[in-house]
């Protein structure tokens, strides 16, 4: 029950909670974590994702429809945690929504679910003050992300506040599948790195958006500690449940999965 | 330890920090966008205190706007209805007939004066989208407007205006198909090309520098009304009456007037078609305290904190959240907020129509509906200044569809 990467680079797998269902959100992240994920970001469907690209705008779209709350999301970790105990659990959110359901409540809930650590889209480290000791008190890794515009003195505050790893976005952008990774990413983790020896700690980068394949996750391998999948495993499930049914979406993301951790010895054919 | 770590146990929402109006404002964002506000922040910084970039804006306000605008005393209707007199801030006779020409301005300035060359804007009504395609036609800059598809609709003619200035008007398909969808995908283009693009945004919303640049690019408005009616009347008003969408022409016309406690501040926002969620645009009657698009405000939300959708016959009206500083007014008290519905806004063009000569646009006419329903309550001494913060031609399918014309 912690965030921890065993081998590199390790696998940090994004699905939108609730789409297709709740239980078939269940059933794939058991499938993802058995196939190799270590960690699991749990997406809670908001009204206005604006960080995010199409394919994730749709995934949230389809899971408001269907009700899904932020307790439910929280009800759903829990499950995911009892299943798979070893696997690092976070929950991936927006704001509105914990502010709705109260910081100290969410961070209460949070941490008695068994998540590992929480990701709040729009909230930035000088904002973050009391979500940060709600963080402290109950135990849950409050995880940033760093952006290749960010100038290094927000890298430092980035992280001198983060817990669990860093999540460095590959480009400026919103979430979506890309064809290849820019300079961008290797210099940030780099910057990062740098920033993070001076301080005195070792917390692992994790490097996302527009990750979508094995090279991708090989190349990222090279300079950070993970990759994170989203949209590429959200499209997944969404094409996979349209042709044949919820129930085929755990199956496909696990063949997927396994397929995006190949060794590079086995890219270099 | 850097500049930007808070001390433990601060509170996120102290008063002191800049950007916040009591607990409201503030910076909601992906970090991506976080560079950029802080540069904004500093370059409209170095711009407020540069002589030579307001004398532009001044020498453009006055003689490609149109500024100083008119306040006119409406004799006929403050007849009609026997109480308080009742003047109009003609911000409708600005060129491109909306109060939104003053920021478009400003901050147009300003994103030359930053060298950026690609403008992005959102809007509701149009109005903000025509002044935005009218300020980059002026200065030379590549324009892009998102709309939302049902805007697209019911303020067709603001598009065509905008195409015709040289803007690309992109359609958002996404939610309630308004001003709120609009604001989200301009700030994804934005997230995606930060390195050279400038967001104009459109209302005193969204996150720190925004509500308060927007607010001061709007001053002039109250400045002036101050100016005009102590030389008119000799006292200042009562009240001044504003509508409320996202707060920009109501910020405007309230702000100078903040310490004069004796003038009463009215916000009027959109009470649509009925008091269920879904059904108006009231963010103060309906909403609560919440996040939407970069700032802390009064948002329109479900008990899961999911935006609710919106509905105003005014689409500039139509919004879920509303500016900050508005949100401050409120509870402090300073500023009164209330709701005109639909029928009344319509009955408010037709009134002023035809008894001025004045056509309103269909958010302004919401504040005109609110004095005519004061007005006959009020002393003959008493004075209400209504801001007249758009032309309503731009409304004229809605209206002719409505009215039956």
């Amino acid at each position: 029950m912690a965030i921890r990467f065993d081998h590199k680079p390790g696998l940090v797998v994004y699905l939108t909670a609730g789409d297709p269902s709740l239980d078939a959100t269940r059933e794939i992240a058991i499938a993802a974590i058995d196939a190799g994920a270590d960690v699991i970001e749990l997406g809670v469907p908001f009204s206005d994702p604006l960080a995010d690209g199409p394919v994730i705008q749709r995934a949230m779209e389809r899971a408001v429809a269907r009700k899904t709350r932020l307790k439910d999301v929280l009800a759903l970790a829990g499950e995911i945690r009892a299943a798979r105990p070893q696997a690092g659990l976070v929950i991936f959110t927006y704001l509105n929504p914990i502010l709705r359901f109260g910081m100290s409540k969410f961070a209460d809930d949070a941490a008695a679910g068994g998540a590992d650590g929480v990701l709040v889209t729009d909230l930035i480290v000088e904002e973050a003050a009391s979500y940060l000791a709600e963080m402290q008190r109950v135990g849950l890794a409050p995880i940033f992300l760093a952006a290749p515009t960010s100038p290094d003195e927000r890298l430092e505050a980035i992280a001198a506040h983060s817990k669990g790893f860093i999540y460095a976005i590959s480009r400026v952008g919103i979430t979506g599948t890309q064809q290849s990774l820019t300079g961008d990413a290797a210099a940030l983790v780099g910057r990062i790195r740098e920033i993070s020896e001076r301080q005195g700690r070792t917390l692992p980068v994790a490097v996302g958006f527009g990750i979508s394949n094995s090279e991708h996750v090989a190349q990222v391998g090279r300079f950070a500690d993970a990759a994170v999948v989203g949209s590429a495993i959200v499209e997944l499930i969404e094409r996979t449940t349209a042709e044949g049914g919820a129930e085929t979406a755990p199956g496909a993301v696990a063949r997927f999965i396994k397929g995006l951790c190949l060794p590079e010895a086995a890219l270099a054919r | 330890m850097a500049s930007v770590i808070l001390p433990a146990g601060q509170m996120d929402s102290s008063e002191s920090r800049p950007g916040r109006f009591g607990v409201y404002g503030g910076r909601y964002v992906p970090e991506t966008l976080m560079a950029a506000l802080v540069e904004l922040e500093h370059e409209y910084d170095l711009a407020k205190n540069d002589a030579a970039f307001q004398a532009e804006l001044a020498g453009l306000l006055k003689d490609y706007a149109g500024r100083p605008t008119p306040l006119y005393f409406a004799k006929r209707l403050t007849e009609q209805l026997g109480g308080a007199r009742i003047y109009l801030k003609r911000e409708d006779l600005l060129h491109t007939g909306a109060h939104k020409i003053n920021n478009a301005l400003g901050q147009g300035l300003l994103a030359k004066r930053m060298g950026k060359k690609r403008i992005i804007a959102e809007t509701g009504a149009g109005q903000h989208g025509v002044a935005t395609a009218t300020v980059c036609a002026l200065l030379g800059l590549e324009c892009v407007v998102y709309m939302g598809d049902v805007d697209m609709a019911r303020q067709e003619l603001n598009v065509l205006r905008m195409r015709l200035l040289g803007a690309e008007v992109r359609g958002v398909s996404a939610g309630s198909k308004t001003l709120k969808d609009a604001i989200s995908e301009a700030m994804r283009d934005w997230v995606t090309n930060v390195r050279t693009t400038y967001y104009l945004l459109g209302s005193a919303l969204g996150a720190h520098p925004y509500p308060t640049m927007v607010r001061d690019f709007h001053r002039c408005i109250g400045r002036e009304i101050k100016e005009q009616i102590l030389e008119k009347e000799g006292q200042l008003p009562t009240a001044v009456i504003a509508c409320v969408g996202g707060g920009s022409n109501a910020i405007g016309a309230f702000y100078e007037f903040i310490p004069e406690r004796q003038v009463r501040l009215i916000g009027v926002e959109a009470g649509g078609r009925g008091t269920a969620l879904g059904q108006h645009a009231a963010r103060f009657s309906g909403g609560s305290p919440g996040v939407l698009q970069g700032t802390y405000s009064y948002v329109l939300q479900d008990e899961n904190g999911q935006i609710a959708l919106t509905h105003s016959v005014s689409a500039g009206l139509d919004y879920a959240s509303i500016g900050p500083e508005h949100a401050a007014l409120h509870d402090s008290g300073r500023a009164e907020y209330v709701s005109q519905d639909d029928a009344a806004a319509l009955d408010a063009v037709v009134r002023l129509a035809r008894t001025e000569g004045i056509l309103p646009a269909l958010e302004s006419a919401h504040a005109v509906a609110e004095a005519l329903k004061m007005a006959p309550t009020m002393a003959a001494h008493d004075i209400l200044v209504v801001n007249l913060s758009g032309r309503g031609d731009k409304d004229m399918g809605i209206l002719a569809r409505e009215l039956k014309l």
